[in-house]
Protein backbone atom coordinates (compact mmCIF):
# COMPACT_ATOMS: atom_id res chain seq x y z
CA UNK A 1 0.00 0.00 0.00
CA UNK A 2 0.91 3.64 -0.30
CA UNK A 3 3.05 4.80 2.60
CA UNK A 4 1.56 7.94 4.10
CA UNK A 5 3.95 8.35 7.03
CA UNK A 6 7.70 8.73 6.83
CA UNK A 7 9.86 5.79 7.87
CA UNK A 8 11.54 6.28 11.27
CA UNK A 9 14.93 7.20 9.85
CA UNK A 10 13.40 9.88 7.59
CA UNK A 11 11.48 11.77 10.27
CA UNK A 12 12.62 15.36 10.39
CA UNK A 13 13.99 16.64 13.70
CA UNK A 14 14.71 20.12 15.04
CA UNK A 15 18.18 21.15 13.88
CA UNK A 16 20.82 23.68 14.76
CA UNK A 17 20.08 27.39 15.09
CA UNK A 18 23.02 29.25 13.59
CA UNK A 19 24.18 32.59 15.04
CA UNK A 20 22.20 35.67 14.09
CA UNK A 21 24.22 38.43 12.43
CA UNK A 22 24.20 41.78 14.22
CA UNK A 23 22.69 43.45 11.13
CA UNK A 24 19.21 44.90 11.49
CA UNK A 25 17.69 43.52 8.32
CA UNK A 26 17.68 39.73 8.66
CA UNK A 27 15.38 37.03 7.26
CA UNK A 28 15.15 33.63 8.97
CA UNK A 29 15.70 30.59 6.74
CA UNK A 30 14.55 27.15 7.86
CA UNK A 31 16.46 24.67 5.73
CA UNK A 32 16.19 20.88 5.47
CA UNK A 33 19.52 19.20 6.15
CA UNK A 34 20.48 15.59 5.71
CA UNK A 35 23.93 14.10 5.54
CA UNK A 36 24.24 10.52 4.24
CA UNK A 37 27.49 10.04 6.14
CA UNK A 38 26.51 10.83 9.75
CA UNK A 39 23.72 8.26 10.22
CA UNK A 40 21.44 10.92 11.72
CA UNK A 41 17.83 11.71 10.87
CA UNK A 42 17.15 14.74 8.67
CA UNK A 43 16.86 18.03 10.56
CA UNK A 44 15.73 21.57 9.89
CA UNK A 45 18.40 24.18 10.59
CA UNK A 46 17.62 27.84 11.23
CA UNK A 47 19.82 30.45 9.58
CA UNK A 48 19.55 34.23 9.69
CA UNK A 49 20.36 35.86 6.37
CA UNK A 50 21.73 39.41 6.32
CA UNK A 51 19.52 41.00 3.69
CA UNK A 52 21.80 44.01 3.31
CA UNK A 53 24.65 41.71 2.29
CA UNK A 54 22.94 39.65 -0.45
CA UNK A 55 20.49 39.83 -3.34
CA UNK A 56 16.70 39.55 -3.03
CA UNK A 57 16.12 36.00 -4.24
CA UNK A 58 15.99 32.83 -2.15
CA UNK A 59 19.04 31.54 -4.06
CA UNK A 60 20.93 34.68 -3.05
CA UNK A 61 20.11 33.83 0.56
CA UNK A 62 21.32 30.25 0.16
CA UNK A 63 24.52 31.44 -1.51
CA UNK A 64 25.04 33.88 1.38
CA UNK A 65 24.58 31.05 3.91
CA UNK A 66 27.00 28.81 2.00
CA UNK A 67 29.72 31.45 1.77
CA UNK A 68 29.24 33.15 5.14
CA UNK A 69 27.74 30.64 7.58
CA UNK A 70 27.94 26.96 6.63
CA UNK A 71 29.91 25.87 3.58
CA UNK A 72 28.66 22.28 3.95
CA UNK A 73 25.13 23.21 2.85
CA UNK A 74 24.48 21.29 -0.39
CA UNK A 75 22.16 22.45 -3.18
CA UNK A 76 22.30 22.68 -6.96
CA UNK A 77 22.52 25.96 -8.80
CA UNK A 78 23.94 27.27 -12.02
CA UNK A 79 22.43 30.02 -14.17
CA UNK A 80 20.70 32.03 -11.41
CA UNK A 81 18.16 33.33 -13.95
CA UNK A 82 15.49 30.62 -14.29
CA UNK A 83 16.77 28.89 -17.39
CA UNK A 84 18.84 25.92 -16.21
CA UNK A 85 16.38 24.41 -13.74
CA UNK A 86 19.10 23.35 -11.31
CA UNK A 87 17.91 25.16 -8.18
CA UNK A 88 14.42 23.60 -8.10
CA UNK A 89 13.35 23.01 -4.49
CA UNK A 90 10.32 23.22 -2.25
CA UNK A 91 10.14 26.79 -0.97
CA UNK A 92 7.34 27.93 1.28
CA UNK A 93 5.42 24.74 0.48
CA UNK A 94 5.57 25.08 -3.30
CA UNK A 95 8.07 23.59 -5.74
CA UNK A 96 9.83 26.39 -7.56
CA UNK A 97 13.21 27.77 -8.58
CA UNK A 98 15.18 29.40 -5.78
CA UNK A 99 16.66 31.88 -8.25
CA UNK A 100 13.33 33.32 -9.38
CA UNK A 101 11.55 33.21 -6.01
CA UNK A 102 11.91 36.41 -4.03
CA UNK A 103 12.51 36.15 -0.28
CA UNK A 104 9.80 38.77 0.20
CA UNK A 105 7.32 36.55 -1.69
CA UNK A 106 7.49 33.85 0.98
CA UNK A 107 4.21 34.11 2.83
CA UNK A 108 5.00 32.15 5.98
CA UNK A 109 5.53 35.09 8.34
CA UNK A 110 8.77 36.31 6.81
CA UNK A 111 10.47 32.94 7.32
CA UNK A 112 11.78 31.17 4.24
CA UNK A 113 11.17 27.43 4.58
CA UNK A 114 13.18 25.27 2.19
CA UNK A 115 12.96 21.53 1.58
CA UNK A 116 14.22 19.36 -1.28
CA UNK A 117 11.80 18.46 -4.09
CA UNK A 118 9.21 16.16 -2.48
CA UNK A 119 9.16 12.39 -2.65
CA UNK A 120 12.53 11.96 -4.33
CA UNK A 121 15.49 10.16 -2.78
CA UNK A 122 17.75 12.77 -1.17
CA UNK A 123 21.46 12.68 -1.94
CA UNK A 124 22.36 15.41 0.55
CA UNK A 125 20.51 18.44 2.02
CA UNK A 126 18.57 20.03 -0.85
CA UNK A 127 19.96 17.77 -3.59
CA UNK A 128 17.46 15.14 -4.80
CA UNK A 129 18.36 12.12 -6.93
CA UNK A 130 16.79 12.81 -10.33
CA UNK A 131 18.20 9.74 -12.12
CA UNK A 132 14.78 8.22 -12.71
CA UNK A 133 13.31 11.56 -13.77
CA UNK A 134 15.96 11.95 -16.48
CA UNK A 135 15.50 8.32 -17.58
CA UNK A 136 11.77 9.00 -17.96
CA UNK A 137 12.58 11.95 -20.20
CA UNK A 138 14.99 9.79 -22.24
CA UNK A 139 12.31 7.09 -22.56
CA UNK A 140 10.02 9.36 -24.61
CA UNK A 141 12.88 9.75 -27.14
CA UNK A 142 12.95 13.54 -27.21
CA UNK A 143 14.35 14.09 -30.67
CA UNK A 144 13.02 14.50 -34.19
CA UNK A 145 12.33 11.10 -35.77
CA UNK A 146 11.90 10.93 -39.54
CA UNK A 147 12.02 8.31 -42.27
CA UNK A 148 11.94 10.63 -45.27
CA UNK A 149 15.44 11.42 -46.54
CA UNK A 150 16.73 14.51 -44.76
CA UNK A 151 16.44 17.64 -46.90
CA UNK A 152 19.58 19.49 -47.98
CA UNK A 153 18.71 22.41 -45.74
CA UNK A 154 16.37 22.43 -42.73
CA UNK A 155 13.10 20.53 -42.19
CA UNK A 156 10.49 23.14 -43.05
CA UNK A 157 7.67 24.09 -40.72
CA UNK A 158 4.86 26.59 -41.20
CA UNK A 159 4.54 29.49 -38.81
CA UNK A 160 1.26 28.01 -37.50
CA UNK A 161 2.85 24.62 -36.85
CA UNK A 162 5.76 26.25 -35.07
CA UNK A 163 3.33 28.10 -32.83
CA UNK A 164 1.97 24.75 -31.63
CA UNK A 165 5.26 24.23 -29.80
CA UNK A 166 4.83 27.40 -27.75
CA UNK A 167 4.11 26.58 -24.13
CA UNK A 168 5.98 23.28 -24.57
CA UNK A 169 9.50 24.01 -25.76
CA UNK A 170 10.12 26.35 -22.82
CA UNK A 171 10.26 23.45 -20.34
CA UNK A 172 13.63 23.42 -18.56
CA UNK A 173 13.21 19.99 -16.93
CA UNK A 174 13.54 21.37 -13.40
CA UNK A 175 11.21 18.59 -12.07
CA UNK A 176 9.03 21.01 -10.09
CA UNK A 177 5.90 19.64 -11.80
CA UNK A 178 6.57 15.92 -11.57
CA UNK A 179 7.62 16.09 -7.92
CA UNK A 180 4.48 18.08 -7.02
CA UNK A 181 2.20 15.43 -8.52
CA UNK A 182 0.58 12.98 -6.06
CA UNK A 183 0.18 10.42 -8.83
CA UNK A 184 3.92 10.66 -9.44
CA UNK A 185 4.55 10.29 -5.70
CA UNK A 186 2.50 7.08 -5.49
CA UNK A 187 3.43 5.55 -8.85
CA UNK A 188 6.58 7.33 -10.02
CA UNK A 189 8.14 4.02 -10.97
CA UNK A 190 5.56 3.44 -13.71
CA UNK A 191 3.88 6.81 -14.36
CA UNK A 192 6.06 9.01 -16.59
CA UNK A 193 5.01 12.20 -14.80
CA UNK A 194 4.00 15.62 -16.11
CA UNK A 195 7.46 16.77 -17.26
CA UNK A 196 8.17 13.72 -19.45
CA UNK A 197 4.61 13.76 -20.80
CA UNK A 198 4.76 17.47 -21.66
CA UNK A 199 7.97 16.71 -23.55
CA UNK A 200 6.29 13.71 -25.19
CA UNK A 201 3.49 15.98 -26.42
CA UNK A 202 6.05 18.49 -27.67
CA UNK A 203 7.28 15.80 -30.11
CA UNK A 204 3.80 14.41 -30.84
CA UNK A 205 2.60 17.80 -32.01
CA UNK A 206 5.76 18.67 -33.98
CA UNK A 207 4.70 18.80 -37.65
CA UNK A 208 8.15 17.62 -38.77
CA UNK A 209 8.10 14.37 -36.79
CA UNK A 210 7.06 11.24 -38.71
CA UNK A 211 6.68 8.76 -35.84
CA UNK A 212 3.56 10.15 -34.15
CA UNK A 213 1.77 6.79 -34.18
CA UNK A 214 4.74 4.97 -32.73
CA UNK A 215 5.08 7.62 -30.02
CA UNK A 216 1.39 7.22 -29.14
CA UNK A 217 1.80 3.42 -29.06
CA UNK A 218 4.62 3.77 -26.56
CA UNK A 219 2.51 5.97 -24.29
CA UNK A 220 -0.76 4.05 -24.41
CA UNK A 221 -0.57 2.47 -21.00
CA UNK A 222 -2.70 2.65 -17.84
CA UNK A 223 0.38 3.70 -15.86
CA UNK A 224 2.73 5.58 -18.20
CA UNK A 225 -0.01 8.02 -19.27
CA UNK A 226 -3.33 7.36 -17.60
CA UNK A 227 -2.15 7.85 -14.01
CA UNK A 228 -2.71 11.57 -14.65
CA UNK A 229 -5.95 12.41 -12.84
CA UNK A 230 -5.86 16.12 -13.75
CA UNK A 231 -4.92 17.15 -10.23
CA UNK A 232 -3.22 20.24 -11.73
CA UNK A 233 -0.45 20.59 -9.12
CA UNK A 234 1.94 20.51 -12.08
CA UNK A 235 0.51 23.66 -13.66
CA UNK A 236 0.40 25.30 -10.24
CA UNK A 237 4.06 24.58 -9.55
CA UNK A 238 5.66 25.23 -12.96
CA UNK A 239 8.04 28.17 -12.52
CA UNK A 240 7.91 28.82 -16.27
CA UNK A 241 4.10 29.15 -16.26
CA UNK A 242 3.56 26.08 -18.46
CA UNK A 243 0.61 23.72 -18.22
CA UNK A 244 1.69 20.06 -18.33
CA UNK A 245 -1.84 18.90 -17.39
CA UNK A 246 -3.17 20.46 -20.61
CA UNK A 247 -0.44 18.75 -22.65
CA UNK A 248 -1.37 15.41 -21.06
CA UNK A 249 -5.06 16.03 -21.81
CA UNK A 250 -4.06 16.68 -25.44
CA UNK A 251 -2.23 13.32 -25.55
CA UNK A 252 -5.33 11.58 -24.20
CA UNK A 253 -7.40 13.39 -26.80
CA UNK A 254 -5.05 12.14 -29.56
CA UNK A 255 -5.41 8.60 -28.17
CA UNK A 256 -9.20 8.85 -28.45
CA UNK A 257 -9.07 10.54 -31.87
CA UNK A 258 -7.08 7.74 -33.44
CA UNK A 259 -9.58 5.15 -32.20
CA UNK A 260 -12.68 6.70 -33.79
CA UNK B 1 21.61 -3.59 -11.44
CA UNK B 2 19.16 -2.65 -14.20
CA UNK B 3 19.86 0.69 -15.90
CA UNK B 4 17.47 3.58 -15.11
CA UNK B 5 16.22 3.59 -18.72
CA UNK B 6 15.63 -0.16 -18.56
CA UNK B 7 13.65 0.28 -15.35
CA UNK B 8 11.53 3.08 -16.81
CA UNK B 9 10.80 1.17 -20.01
CA UNK B 10 9.90 -1.88 -17.91
CA UNK B 11 7.70 -4.28 -19.84
CA UNK B 12 6.72 -1.60 -22.35
CA UNK B 13 3.35 0.00 -22.94
CA UNK B 14 0.31 -2.19 -22.37
CA UNK B 15 -1.42 -0.60 -25.41
CA UNK B 16 -4.49 -0.21 -23.20
CA UNK B 17 -6.17 2.42 -21.12
CA UNK B 18 -7.82 4.51 -23.80
CA UNK B 19 -10.90 2.28 -23.84
CA UNK B 20 -11.31 2.73 -20.07
CA UNK B 21 -10.61 6.45 -20.33
CA UNK B 22 -13.27 6.92 -23.01
CA UNK B 23 -15.82 4.61 -21.33
CA UNK B 24 -15.38 6.53 -18.07
CA UNK B 25 -16.14 9.82 -19.84
CA UNK B 26 -19.07 8.32 -21.74
CA UNK B 27 -20.67 6.87 -18.60
CA UNK B 28 -20.04 10.17 -16.78
CA UNK B 29 -22.14 11.89 -19.46
CA UNK B 30 -24.88 9.26 -19.35
CA UNK B 31 -24.88 9.23 -15.53
CA UNK B 32 -25.81 12.89 -15.40
CA UNK B 33 -29.34 12.82 -16.92
CA UNK B 34 -30.01 9.31 -15.63
CA UNK B 35 -29.13 10.26 -12.04
CA UNK B 36 -31.30 13.37 -12.23
CA UNK B 37 -34.14 11.16 -13.48
CA UNK B 38 -33.51 8.69 -10.64
CA UNK B 39 -33.58 11.43 -8.00
CA UNK B 40 -36.82 12.75 -9.54
CA UNK B 41 -38.38 9.27 -9.33
CA UNK B 42 -37.27 8.81 -5.72
CA UNK B 43 -38.80 12.20 -4.85
CA UNK B 44 -42.05 11.19 -6.59
CA UNK B 45 -42.14 7.94 -4.64
CA UNK B 46 -41.89 9.68 -1.27
CA UNK B 47 -44.97 8.88 0.79
CA UNK B 48 -46.62 6.72 -1.87
CA UNK B 49 -48.10 3.28 -1.13
CA UNK B 50 -46.34 0.01 -2.01
CA UNK B 51 -48.78 -0.69 -4.82
CA UNK B 52 -48.37 2.71 -6.47
CA UNK B 53 -44.58 2.57 -6.00
CA UNK B 54 -44.29 -0.80 -7.76
CA UNK B 55 -46.67 0.39 -10.46
CA UNK B 56 -44.50 3.43 -11.13
CA UNK B 57 -41.21 1.48 -11.04
CA UNK B 58 -42.67 -1.18 -13.32
CA UNK B 59 -43.77 1.29 -15.98
CA UNK B 60 -41.51 0.99 -19.06
CA UNK B 61 -40.73 4.73 -19.19
CA UNK B 62 -39.34 4.43 -15.63
CA UNK B 63 -37.89 0.91 -15.65
CA UNK B 64 -35.88 1.31 -18.87
CA UNK B 65 -34.01 4.50 -17.82
CA UNK B 66 -33.41 2.96 -14.38
CA UNK B 67 -31.94 -0.18 -15.97
CA UNK B 68 -29.73 2.04 -18.10
CA UNK B 69 -28.72 3.91 -14.95
CA UNK B 70 -27.75 0.63 -13.27
CA UNK B 71 -25.61 -0.36 -16.25
CA UNK B 72 -24.01 3.06 -16.57
CA UNK B 73 -23.29 3.48 -12.85
CA UNK B 74 -21.97 -0.08 -12.43
CA UNK B 75 -19.54 0.31 -15.33
CA UNK B 76 -18.47 3.76 -14.11
CA UNK B 77 -18.07 2.48 -10.54
CA UNK B 78 -15.95 -0.47 -11.66
CA UNK B 79 -13.52 1.64 -13.68
CA UNK B 80 -13.36 4.35 -11.00
CA UNK B 81 -12.59 1.88 -8.26
CA UNK B 82 -10.07 0.08 -10.45
CA UNK B 83 -8.17 3.35 -10.90
CA UNK B 84 -8.12 3.90 -7.14
CA UNK B 85 -6.89 0.35 -6.50
CA UNK B 86 -4.15 0.73 -9.12
CA UNK B 87 -3.15 4.06 -7.57
CA UNK B 88 -2.84 2.89 -4.00
CA UNK B 89 -2.46 -0.90 -3.81
CA UNK B 90 1.04 -1.77 -4.93
CA UNK B 91 1.59 -5.42 -3.99
CA UNK B 92 0.90 -7.60 -7.05
CA UNK B 93 -1.17 -10.23 -5.18
CA UNK B 94 -3.33 -7.82 -3.11
CA UNK B 95 -3.79 -5.66 -6.22
CA UNK B 96 -5.00 -8.55 -8.35
CA UNK B 97 -7.32 -9.76 -5.56
CA UNK B 98 -8.72 -6.25 -5.07
CA UNK B 99 -9.27 -5.84 -8.83
CA UNK B 100 -11.10 -9.17 -8.97
CA UNK B 101 -13.21 -8.32 -5.91
CA UNK B 102 -14.06 -4.98 -7.48
CA UNK B 103 -15.24 -6.60 -10.71
CA UNK B 104 -17.28 -9.25 -8.86
CA UNK B 105 -18.85 -6.64 -6.58
CA UNK B 106 -19.86 -4.33 -9.43
CA UNK B 107 -21.36 -7.14 -11.48
CA UNK B 108 -23.19 -8.59 -8.45
CA UNK B 109 -24.59 -5.24 -7.30
CA UNK B 110 -25.59 -4.26 -10.84
CA UNK B 111 -27.27 -7.60 -11.47
CA UNK B 112 -29.10 -7.54 -8.11
CA UNK B 113 -30.48 -4.07 -8.83
CA UNK B 114 -31.50 -5.06 -12.36
CA UNK B 115 -33.13 -8.25 -11.06
CA UNK B 116 -35.13 -6.31 -8.45
CA UNK B 117 -36.35 -3.86 -11.05
CA UNK B 118 -37.27 -6.58 -13.54
CA UNK B 119 -39.11 -8.50 -10.82
CA UNK B 120 -41.17 -5.40 -10.08
CA UNK B 121 -41.73 -4.77 -13.78
CA UNK B 122 -42.88 -8.26 -14.66
CA UNK B 123 -44.39 -9.09 -11.27
CA UNK B 124 -43.11 -12.67 -11.13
Amino acid sequence: MVQLTLPKNSRVTEGKTWPKPSAGNVTPFKVYRWNPDDGQNPRVDTFYVDRDDCGPMVLDGLNWIKSKVDSTLAYRRSCREGICGSCAMNIDGVNTLACTKGMDDCASGGTVKIYPLPHMPVIKDLVPDLTQFYAQHASIEPWLKTDTRAPGAEWKQSREDREKLDGLYECILCACCSTSCPSYWWNGDRYLGPAALLQAYRWLIDSRDERTGERLDDLEDPFKLYRCHTIMNCANACPKGLNPAKAIAEIKSMMVQRKF
Amino acid sequence: MRTPLGQVRGMGAAKAGTEHFWTQRMTAVSNLPLTIFFVGIVATLAGSSHASATALLGAPWVAIPLLLLILSVAVHMRIGMQVIIEDYVHGEVPKMLALMANTFFCIAVGLACAFALLKISFGV
